[in-house]
Parts: structure tokens; sequence; C-alpha cells
């Protein structure tokens, strides 16, 4: 079976006046029909970098990007918004992604006149369709964005990426700019719309507890590169590469007992510099686990079990569960 | 021990407006807790709850105009800080009490280096040379593990990383060894694996330095992972107080609850399996809020009188308290 979208050695270069920053760095994923893949990291790691990449808001360095097959990576004229009706974007800050002047109607109207799809009445029916859908009042549709609270306004957001009926959406950080209560609006919103349309996600998000209750499938990024993919329920029972168990472990749980009793792997230092990672593996320098090797060799993302890639020289074949993710295993290793 | 000791800090019916043109806003309204000495407490709550206004009363920083403290009392070992003078609020504070803030760029300097800010801090309250606050400075820097401080000293703020500059905040917030330090959210703004770094320094000059620390978050992670009491806020009152593990273990107000709930969890909760727990509707407006328990109108347990009146606290052990009709009612 092909996979919905297909990510094969995708690298981006930004150029600065310190130097070559290698926001991604030879990144392979797959996302199948329905899935749903958390890409989770920190700060400066490339997630974000990789999903503009995927949604073609930026232009990959080098690699492919293919949708059901056909690349999509380079893409012009009447074939890239063809792409669009296909693929879509959610952003993280509700104030800022959408237009203050225009009302909440003609927001969600836009997409379809765009795509010319259907007349005024029934674009009208649909914008209404789309607001009840997100659970928001028919209403809203002659409102403004700056009458709405933050997780409404997030809704609005969802509302407008569902609107030409999109094959997968790049939720990037959607809940991060909103408080738990709301976040929690939002999660089971996007959860209840995919059971309903079987739509695939790639969710984006620093925070390692809301990729673990969305997310079929987890890839985590360090510094442009991929260090493991897993299934979310082996991936929290048991982190295979070093970053993964330290950024566990830094999650705060709001269970103060569980809190207490886990094992404490405080990360010393801070992020080295994208425009020159360590050589090696770019963990090493704050890795507790760090032999001579990782700083001369690259580790590759290898498969050590079923559907579970690690890109760590101290991982041996077999010290996972076998686990696969619905839409199958993910690209080989390159 | 809150009963022999009389605790640092006793915030007393606080009340902080802001005139806005929309009409006062009730900020915090009536707030009332105290801090031990020893204590690592959090205030918690949501955007717009009152917790960083709470910190800026207490150290009497609101923006006046438009804010103000209307009322109340805020006793520093016993002393309230409402009534003294201008110039003795500026020797406690950075003094016997200081403050860092969620956003370490924002409140450095930018066109001093760590060294000529740090030393100045120290400088205002201590009468000390040039020489030996910079040599306090550096010593500060290695208490805060900034490696390589010696070299560090002459930077300026946008040479450090977001952890480093949040390390040099607090190397300059307790430069005077202060008794009590106010955190408003310090490590909101960092990576989990340099906010796991920054909790683990508090902690460690809390024991060292003999400090005790006002934490306000809006993280229920961090409460559960570092604090030992707890209060939370909601639209500008306390809804609910205790030790952090009773809290977590038996949440009584239907907002805490509903919080906990809002969280995904460590635990098996996953959307294929579980829904999470969801408040309906949004914060009320605080502006001239009505005098009946402001979390009503969102909560799923809400009966007639909530409506109505103003839950007052109820105390049901000693450090324990809840202000909520219906927790009162199951269990009196």
């Amino acid at each position: 079976m092909i996979p919905l979208l297909q990510v094969e050695n995708l690298t981006k270069h930004f150029v600065t006046r310190q130097g070559t920053v290698q926001a991604v760095d030879d990144v392979s994923l797959s996302i199948g029909e329905g899935e749903t893949v958390g890409l989770v990291g920190e700060s400066g790691c490339g997630k974000s970098t990789l999903g503009r990449m995927i949604v073609r808001l930026l232009e990959p360095t080098s690699g492919t990007i293919t949708l059901q097959g056909k690349e999509v990576a380079h893409l012009r004229g009447e074939a890239s918004k063809r792409f669009r009706r296909r693929v879509q974007l959610i952003f993280q800050d509700p104030f800022t992604s959408l237009n203050p002047r225009s009302t909440v109607g003609r927001i969600l109207e836009e997409p379809l006149i765009v795509h010319r799809l259907g007349g005024r009445d029934e674009r009208r029916a649909q914008v209404e369709e789309l607001l009840r859908r997100v659970g928001l009042s028919p209403g809203a549709a002659d409102q403004f964005p700056h009458e709405f609270s933050g997780g409404q306004r997030q809704r609005i957001g969802i509302a407008r990426a569902l609107a030409l009926s999109p094959e997968l959406i790049v939720c990037d950080e959607p809940v991060s700019a909103l408080d738990v209560s709301i976040q929690a609006q939002v999660l089971n919103l996007l959860s209840s719309l995919k059971r309903q349309t079987g739509i695939a996600y790639l969710f984006i998000s620093h925070d390692l507890s809301v990729i673990r209750y969305i997310a079929d499938r987890i890839i985590v990024m360090y510094l442009g590169k991929i260090v493991e993919v897993a299934g979310h329920d082996s991936l929290w029972d048991r982190p295979l590469h070093p970053y993964t168990q330290a950024l566990m472990a830094a999650v705060p749980l709001p269970d103060p007992q569980a809190a207490r009793s886990r094992e404490r792997v405080v990360l010393e230092g801070d992020l080295p510099s994208p425009v020159s990672p360590p050589s090696g593996c770019r963990f090493r320098t704050r890795c507790p686990h760090a032999v001579d090797r990782c700083a001369r060799e690259e580790p590759a993302l290898r498969e050590v079990v079923g559907g579970r890639f690690v890109a760590c020289h101290l991982v041996t074949a077999g010290d996972g569960p076998t686990d696969i993710g619905p839409g199958g295993p993910p690209p080989p290793a390159a | 021990m809150s009963g022999v000791a009389p605790p640092l800090l006793e915030v007393r019916a606080l009340e902080t407006r802001f005139s806005t043109e929309a009409g006062l806003v009730h900020a915090v309204d009536g707030l009332s807790f105290s801090v031990n000495k020893g204590d690592s407490l959090a205030l918690v709550g949501e955007s717009g709850c009152g917790k960083s206004v709470t910190a800026l009363s207490i150290l009497r920083l609101v923006p006046d105009p438009p804010g103000r403290v209307a009322g109340g009392e805020i006793l520093f070992e016993g002393y309230d800080l409402l009534k003294l003078s201008r110039r003795d609020m500026r020797r406690i504070r950075g003094g016997e009490m200081s403050m860092i803030f969620q956003d370490p760029m924002t409140s450095l300097n930018p066109v001093l280096t760590i060294g000529d800010q740090i030393s100045e801090a120290i400088r205002t309250h201590e009468s000390v040379s040039r020489r030996s606050a910079w040599r306090r400075c550096v010593e500060l820097l290695e208490l805060v593990r900034i490696p390589d401080p010696h070299r560090r000293v002459h930077d300026y703020p946008h040479r450090l990383s977001g952890g480093m500059r949040q390390r040099a905040m607090i190397a300059m917030a307790v430069a005077c060894a202060p008794k009590l330090l106010i955190a408003d959210e310090p490590t909101t703004a960092l990576d989990v694996t340099i906010q796991a770094q920054v909790l683990g320094l508090l902690d460690r000059l809390k024991r060292e330095l003999g400090m005790t620390v006002l934490l306000i978050t809006h993280d229920l992670g961090v409460v559960a992972e570092w604090a030992n009491r707890v209060v939370v806020m909601y639209a500008g009152n306390k809804v609910e107080e205790g030790r952090v593990d009773e809290l977590f273990a038996q949440p009584l107000h239907p907002y805490t609850q509903g919080l906990l709930g809002a969280i995904p969890q460590a635990g098996r909760v996953h959307y294929t399996n579980a829904r999470l727990h969801e408040i309906s509707g949004t914060v009320p407006n605080l502006i001239d809020p009505p005098a009946r328990c402001r979390f009503a109108e969102r909560c799923a347990k809400a009966i007639d009188i909530c409506h109505r009146e103003y839950p007052a606290p109820f105390r049901p052990a000693a450090g324990r308290e809840v202000s909520c009709f219906v927790a009162e009612r199951d269990l009196a």
C-alpha cells in the first residue's frame, strides 16, 4: 500500500550571516491514510520547518515529498492549487492567523471561492455546516475574529482547514497558545473530526503529553534529525533513544506520587547551535551515555524491531517491543 | 507549623483593580493566603485568573494607573507592605524579597553586561566596593551553574541562550539572599529539558540559601513536581488550597477537578479510548463581577445557591480549604 504522504531525505538549509543552519537534515517519514503522526521535539529541532515544507510554504533544499506516489515538492500553478485542496495547515497562533478585517463567514468562504467550489448559496450553506462541525453557532459567520476567545478562534482556524475537505492537515502547535481546559476542547474536537472523516494529521508539538494523547505514531526530532519513531504506547512504555528518555523524564507529571517515584534524568547543557552541529550523533554533547563512536560516526535511523526506528549506536536490534502503526511501517532508513 | 510560627508573608483580602475603557476590572478580588517560611508554594490558575497581578501587588509593582491595589493587607514578617514608603519598599524589593519573570529577555537590560546588572543590584542594597560586587557576581553565576562564569560575566544578555538568561535572572534575584523569591512563570518560555534544569536549580537554591519561594504557574505538572503547597485561583479568587499530595489525590473544587481531568496524563489516555474532560464555556468577565460563585456558570455540579451567593472558604482539615457550596455539602 502506498502511504498518503511520503517524505524522503528531506533537507532544508537556511543561509544566515552566522553560517548555514541545517534546520532539517535528511529526514524521511510517511503518513498513512487516516493516521495521526505526532512530531515532537524542542525549539530548533526542525519540526515546524518540516511541517512547512510538507504544506509547501517552504521549498526544500533537497529531497522529495510525494502525495499518494506523486511528487509534490516542486509543483507550480494549477497543480499546486490542486495540492492545496488535499493538504491544509492549522497554525499555532489563533490571533495572527485570521484576518482581523474579514468576517468569520468570509474567512471560511474564501478557500471555496479560490477553488471555485459551489455557487453563492451553496458556499453559505457550507460555511454554516463548517461552523456547526467545529462547535460554533451559525451566527458566528457575521462576526469578526476579535469577538472570539482564543479557543474559539482556533475552532475557526480548524473550520477553515476543513473547508476544502483535505486528506491531510498539518497542525503546527495548535493548542500551545491555549489554556489547558480550552486545549482539551480543541484536542477532543480534532479527534472527533478524525473519527467522522478519516482525515490524517501531522500533529506538531513540543508537548509530549499532548502528542501521546492524539498520535497513533510518534516521531521524535532533535536538532534537525529524527532520533526515534514508535507507536504511541511503545514509546511511552519503553523509550529507546536517550533523548526520548530524557524528554519524557522532563515532562512534568500532574501526579506528585508518580513524579517523585520516577527516575530523574536531567539533561546537562543547552541545545548546540544548528549552524555547527556536533560531529557524529548530534545529541552526544548532552547524552549521558555517549561513547567515542558517537563523536566519530553519525548513527543511521535503523529499524530495531517492527515499526520501531532509532538512531543511536547504543540501541541494538531486539531492544523494543513489536509495534507497527496503522499507517504501515515508515520508509526504510536512509 | 502554621499555627505556631507567624507566616513569612500573609495576603489578606487583597483587591487589585484596573480601570479600562470598558469598566473597572476586578483582577484580584478578596484574595487571602499565606506563605510560611520554607514553603514552596505554587499559585496556579489559567490566563486572567489574577495570579501575576497578585505577585505584582505583593511587590507593589502594579502599574498605576491603570491598576490600583484597592484594599486588603500584605503582611511581610508582620509589616504591611501596602503602608510602607516608596523608599522602604525599594529596599525590600530586590533585598529581602525579589522576583523573577517569565521572559528573561525583556527583564534584563540589553545594553548592560550581565555583570553590570548583577553588581548594580548588589550595590543598591549593600555598601560594597565595585570590585567585591563584581567578585560576588562571578560567585553567583557559579552558584546558578552558568559555565565559564569569568567570561560570561562580561557578556550581554543576547549572547546567552534562554535557559542561561533565566539562570542569570535568578542569580540577580538571589544576589542579596532574599527571604522570599517570587517566580512568575519562570519556566514557561523554556523547553522542557531546560525547564527541568531551572526547577532543579530553584530547589537547590532554596535549600542552600534557606529561601522561601512563591511560584506562579499555569502548569499543574510543574506544581506536582515542584511545590509542597498549592493555591488554585479562578477569576480573581482562591477556589482551593492544600498540600500538593492531598490536593492532587483528592481535588475538592469542581474547577480543580476539571483542570486535572483536562490534562492528557501520562497514563493510558489516548484519543481512541478516552475523551479529555472539557470545562465548557470561557472565563467570566471581571468587570463588576456579580457576588456569587464565579465558576457557577461553567460548573456541571452547580446548584441553586451557587448562582446567588458567594461561597465562603470551608476548611475540612488543617491547611486545606475550598470555596464551594457543593464540596462543603458533600464533606459535611
